[in-house]
């Protein structure tokens, strides 16, 4: 048995949470102020996952970087090799909030997302 | 001369959650004045997510946040002009501002919103001593090449202080294929939301130097390094714990100071303690008819707040220009023995509806301790908190039951105590 | 290229000789090692006209300052640089060295210094309400002013250029070669022939002197440090305060500057080297402590901008090096121009284009225009006028800087004006974007964007003030 000390991220209180983990399974959370902080202590301590937020070039457009998420978490030993997926993407004016923008990345059934509207200039 | 009901001073979260508020309630002659390209304030740039959780019940970025208050902004039909620098409030309130097309336009408002946000404090402002070379930048300043121009300013990056915007830096300059190689921090704790140095420094092994500083700048054109140092419980630094990081790239994130230029024109009066202005329960200054919310009025840490802030001074600039003037009793509220100030100074009991958000600050960390509030000598609240930190934005609500429970009452005294 | 008379060394002092020169029938060229005019110490020093007490009167400086001074405001109209004559006051702590002030009267009257006065404790605080009550007295000279170093080294550069000199910049002087009628210059671009050659070339005038004369000196460089507080602090004092020489020190000042800031300083430390422009802790405390003494409330700390140092160039002798070299014919030093430097630049340059026409005899340049109009300021302007200008160029309507209130239109102009900017650094000192409270923090992503498009170079490419000060290292994700 052994404990694991984290601070949750799913919001901005980042609560100190206690996880009490038997090999690789949690057997416990303390801490948490919300399910947020529960579901945020199982993963991190068994899959660890984040949401990636990045940009990426646009041609055409009123500007020229494009603000982009990962529309859900992805594993994070994944997020060098999907910041790599993102270099040399360019995408077309206009573009809005939710088009996709680089469709299951890294086969991780998460698509890639504009997180901003940019119109054709 | 133009004329306008209401004339709001920025267009970011603060001044477009003020006019959709103020245009609930029944104004329509409104005009958002913005300096930049685009409506959304430092949001635009702020690509990140966190922003949402309580307005939306969800996590969004930045962009995303803004949008959701432009959409509301552009349905109303509400007007804003773009690419037009205020240059005068008077406190008449008349308002100058400039652009290309225009010229110079001259306007009277009935009531006016500030709203103009805050700037970072510059390394000049610090005296770190040193050379003057290039790649010295403040955090916001990279955000905005980064993040809206698409270029780096370093390869080799060292961050000075641990407030939200350079621990988000020390990531984005990482994802973008920049080596951070430390964060440092003058204080004995960090000063941005715990949240950050899990997934902006511990995620990528960046480590944070607590008490510790920057003690020489080292370069001739560009930078080429910095020294570090120890400090003492005097935050001075200790000699011989000196570090020398070779870097070409330095990132300071050493306070935000709300920008009040213009609010100085207008002869409002401003806290020395915030450096913004000093506000009733409406939001409104000490000049009747101006209104002013978020970090213009004391830098926030998060957007939430500013809406909800800024949700109050447009619903109270309404009021004002249809003539219900809020004059009460003025009760003072005091900050002290812990608590560096409060937002707002003063309340009229009679205009808080059914209670009010009473923001705060502490000046240190406290563990274990209790925010107490006291009607004049009467401790009415006191409650537990395990840990209060400057970083991190308090409030307390006092109902209206309270104020009528203490209908004579002169003073609140906001204080943190040990037991 | 053959030149009459080649100056080395584009500051205050060059380009005021550049200009004097300009006057006159000559082809004359200036030779600058940075890639802007005042790269050196005309850029960072107190800007002070002194009115000529401090001089020894049988020196150099006691014979030019006085008179230079009398030359400034003909010169700041003429030239359209912000130049402002608020008087200055030396400060006594110690009714012991009342006689000092005496000493620095006399001294002052010798060197043909105007209106100096001696006043009592209670005179000085009735002028200057802020000066310190242990101030038990203090001499006044009117004629003491203000100026912007570096506004005033563009000018007169801008007027020297439309009037027929070249100016070279990133020529950097390697070597000199001394023939029977001429001299050639190597440079690291091209090389030069010239028949008079004036080595103004300020902390390596030394440098310049030994390629040519045995008579060798040495530069000394001495750094002093500065603070300089916002403009809203800017009024704590209206006339420049200097303070007697204590068994403490030099003793420092405290003044407006005539941009309206409130500067601090300088101390006066051997710099480790020519190039080192550090600041120190050690340095800007001892200023701050110092200048603290001369006025009655603590400076005001939390308005600080920023700090800056600048070297001056010093030798052995404490006084100008002016004149042609013994051994070599139609070589003239300008060396080790340090303070009253920039108050002497109009006399030197007087001075020394006198040695140029003994030996030349050039006719006079019909064609001089001693006009020279500085950028129009959007700040400096009524609505009326703001109106106007943004009728005839629309970018004046858009501000750029907000701190300083500095437009798109005076950033164009500042590049695309003769000798115009080509850095960040160029941008600010001709139009102060950047100088303001946050420091470029808002506007230098729009000036490096001007730049670009201006210079039509990629954004990249803008560099702060030239060499290797490169702002920006790539675009994104470059180095993934």
């Amino acid at each position: 048995m052994s404990t694991r000390e984290l601070t949750c991220i799913g919001c901005p209180v980042g609560c100190a949470l206690e996880v009490e983990l038997q090999g690789n399974d949690v057997i416990s959370v303390k801490g948490n102020t919300c399910k947020i902080g529960e579901n945020y202590a199982k993963k991190e301590c068994t899959n660890p996952t984040r949401v990636v937020t990045s940009s990426v070039l646009v041609t055409g457009g009123e500007s020229e970087i494009l603000p982009v998420k990962t529309e859900k978490d992805i594993p994070k030993d994944l997020i060098y090799k999907c910041i790599g997926a993102l270099k040399g993407v360019v995408v077309k004016a206009p573009i809005h909030i939710g088009d996709i923008v680089l469709e299951n990345v890294l086969d991780t059934g998460v698509n890639i997302i504009a997180t901003k509207d940019i119109e054709k200039s | 001369m133009q004329e306008y009901d209401l004339v709001i001073i920025g267009g970011g979260p603060a001044g477009l959650a003020a006019a959709v508020s103020a245009n609930d309630q029944g104004i329509n002659s409104i005009l958002i004045i913005e300096r930049d390209d685009q409506l959304g304030g430092i949001l635009n740039q702020c690509i990140h997510n966190g922003f949402g959780l309580h307005t939306f019940k969800e996590e969004l970025t930045g962009p995303e946040y803004s949008k959701r208050f432009i959409d509301k902004v552009v349905a109303l039909d509400i007007e804003y002009k773009l690419d037009t620098m205020v240059l005068d409030v008077n406190d008449d309130k008349q308002v100058t501002a400039v652009n290309t097309e225009d010229g110079i336009l001259e306007i009277k408002a009935k009531a006016i919103i500030l709203a103009m946000g805050c700037r970072e404090r510059p390394r000049g402002a610090l005296n770190i001593p040193g050379s003057r070379c290039s790649g010295i930048y403040t955090a916001g300043t990279a955000q905005k090449y980064v993040n809206v121009e698409g270029l780096m300013p370093g390869k080799e990056v060292v961050i000075l202080g641990s407030g939200d915007i350079g621990l988000i830096m020390a990531r984005r300059m990482t994802l973008e294929g920049a080596k951070v190689k430390a964060c440092v921090e003058l204080m004995p704790h960090s000063s941005g939301l715990k949240r950050n140095i899990v997934q902006c420094l511990d995620d990528f092994n960046i480590p944070l130097k607590l008490s510790h500083t920057i003690t020489n700048i080292v370069g001739q054109d560009r930078l080429e390094g910095v020294t570090i140092a120890e400090v003492d419980e005097h935050r001075k630094p200790i000699k011989g714990t000196e570090q020398y990081i070779p870097c070409d790239t330095l990132l300071l994130s050493v306070g935000l100071l709300p920008e009040n230029e213009l609010s100085r024109q207008a002869n409002v009066k401003l806290s020395r303690v915030t450096g913004g202005p000093e506000v009733d329960e409406s939001m409104q200054t000490s000049i009747p008819g101006i209104f002013t919310c978020g970090n213009v009025l004391h830098v926030h840490d998060l957007v939430d707040n500013v809406t909800t802030e800024s949700y109050t001074a447009g619903k109270n600039a309404a009021d004002y220009i249809n003539g219900i003037h809020h004059v009460g009793t003025g009760i003072e509220v005091f900050a002290t023995a812990g608590v560096r100030y409060t937002v707002p100074q003063t309340i009229n009991a009679e205009n808080i509806g059914d209670g009010i958000d009473v923001r705060f600050r502490v000046g240190e960390v406290f563990k274990n301790s209790y925010v107490s509030v006291y009607f004049d000598d009467a401790l009415e609240m006191h409650l537990k908190k395990k840990i209060l930190t400057p970083g991190e934005m308090e409030s307390v609500k006092l109902t209206k039951a309270i104020f009528n429970k203490y209908s004579d009452c002169k003073k609140i005294t906001i204080k943190i105590e040990k037991e | 290229m053959m030149f009459d008379v080649t100056i080395i060394g584009a500051g205050v002092v060059g380009c005021s000789i550049s200009r004097e020169l300009s006057k006159y029938n000559l082809k004359t060229c200036v030779l600058e090692k940075s890639n802007d005019v005042a790269s050196g110490t005309s850029k960072a020093n107190s800007a002070i006209v002194h009115a000529g007490h401090d001089a020894n009167p049988l020196t150099m400086k006691g014979k030019l300052n006085a008179i230079g001074n009398k030359m400034y405001a003909k010169l700041s109209e003429e030239l359209d640089f912000p130049f402002k004559m608020n008087g200055s006051l030396v400060l006594c702590f110690d009714k012991e060295q009342l006689g000092d002030l005496n000493t620095l009267l006399e001294q002052g009257q010798t060197n043909g210094v105007p209106n100096l006065v001696i006043l009592n404790g209670e005179q000085v605080r009735k002028m200057e309400p802020t000066v310190t009550k242990a101030c038990v007295g203090a001499l006044y000279a009117p004629t003491g002013g203000i100026v912007c170093p570096y506004e005033m080294t563009i000018a007169m550069a801008e007027n020297a250029y439309t009037n027929g000199v070249e100016y070279k910049f990133e020529t950097e002087v390697i070597s000199i070669e001394k023939t029977t009628d001429k001299y050639i210059i190597k440079t690291n671009n091209e090389t030069i022939e010239t028949k008079v050659i004036i080595n103004a070339a300020g902390l390596f005038s030394d440098e310049i002197n030994n390629m040519v004369s045995q008579h060798k000196f040495e530069i000394l460089p001495k750094r002093g440090e500065y603070v300089l507080f916002d403009k809203a602090a800017g009024d704590l004092v209206t006339k420049t305060i200097f303070q007697l020489p204590t068994k403490l020190g030099k003793g420092v000042l405290v003044t407006p500057t005539v941009d309206g800031n409130l500067l601090v300083g300088p101390d006066a430390v051997d710099a480790a080297s020519k190039n080192d422009l550090r600041t120190t802790t050690e340095g800007i405390n001892d200023i701050l402590s110092n200048a603290g003494l001369s006025i009655q409330e603590p400076l005001p700390m939390n308005m600080v901008i920023t700090s800056f140092a600048g070297n001056r160039a010093k030798n052995a002798t404490n006084d100008f090096l002016i004149g042609e070299a013994t051994d070599a014919k139609n070589f003239i030093n300008v060396a080790s121009i340090d303070s009253p430097g920039l108050t002497c630049a109009p006399s030197i340059a007087v001075m020394v284009v006198d040695i140029v026409i003994e030996k030349l005899s050039p006719e006079k340049n019909l064609k001089f225009n001693p006009i020279r109009k500085g950028i129009r300021k959007f700040r400096e302007m009524s609505n009326e006028e703001r109106k106007e200008i943004i009728e005839e160029i629309p970018e004046y309507g858009k501000v750029i800087c907000r701190c300083e209130t500095v437009t798109e239109g005076e950033i164009i102009d500042s590049i695309r004006r003769p000798l115009g900017a080509k850095t960040l650094d160029g941008v600010k000192r001709r139009t102060r974007a950047g100088m303001g409270r946050c420091q470029s923090g808002f506007c230098s992503t729009r000036v490096v964007d001007i730049l670009s498009t201006e210079l039509n170079i990629p954004r990249y490419e803008v560099t702060k003030s030239g060499g290797d000060s490169i702002l920006l290292t790539g675009k994104n994700k470059e180095s993934l």
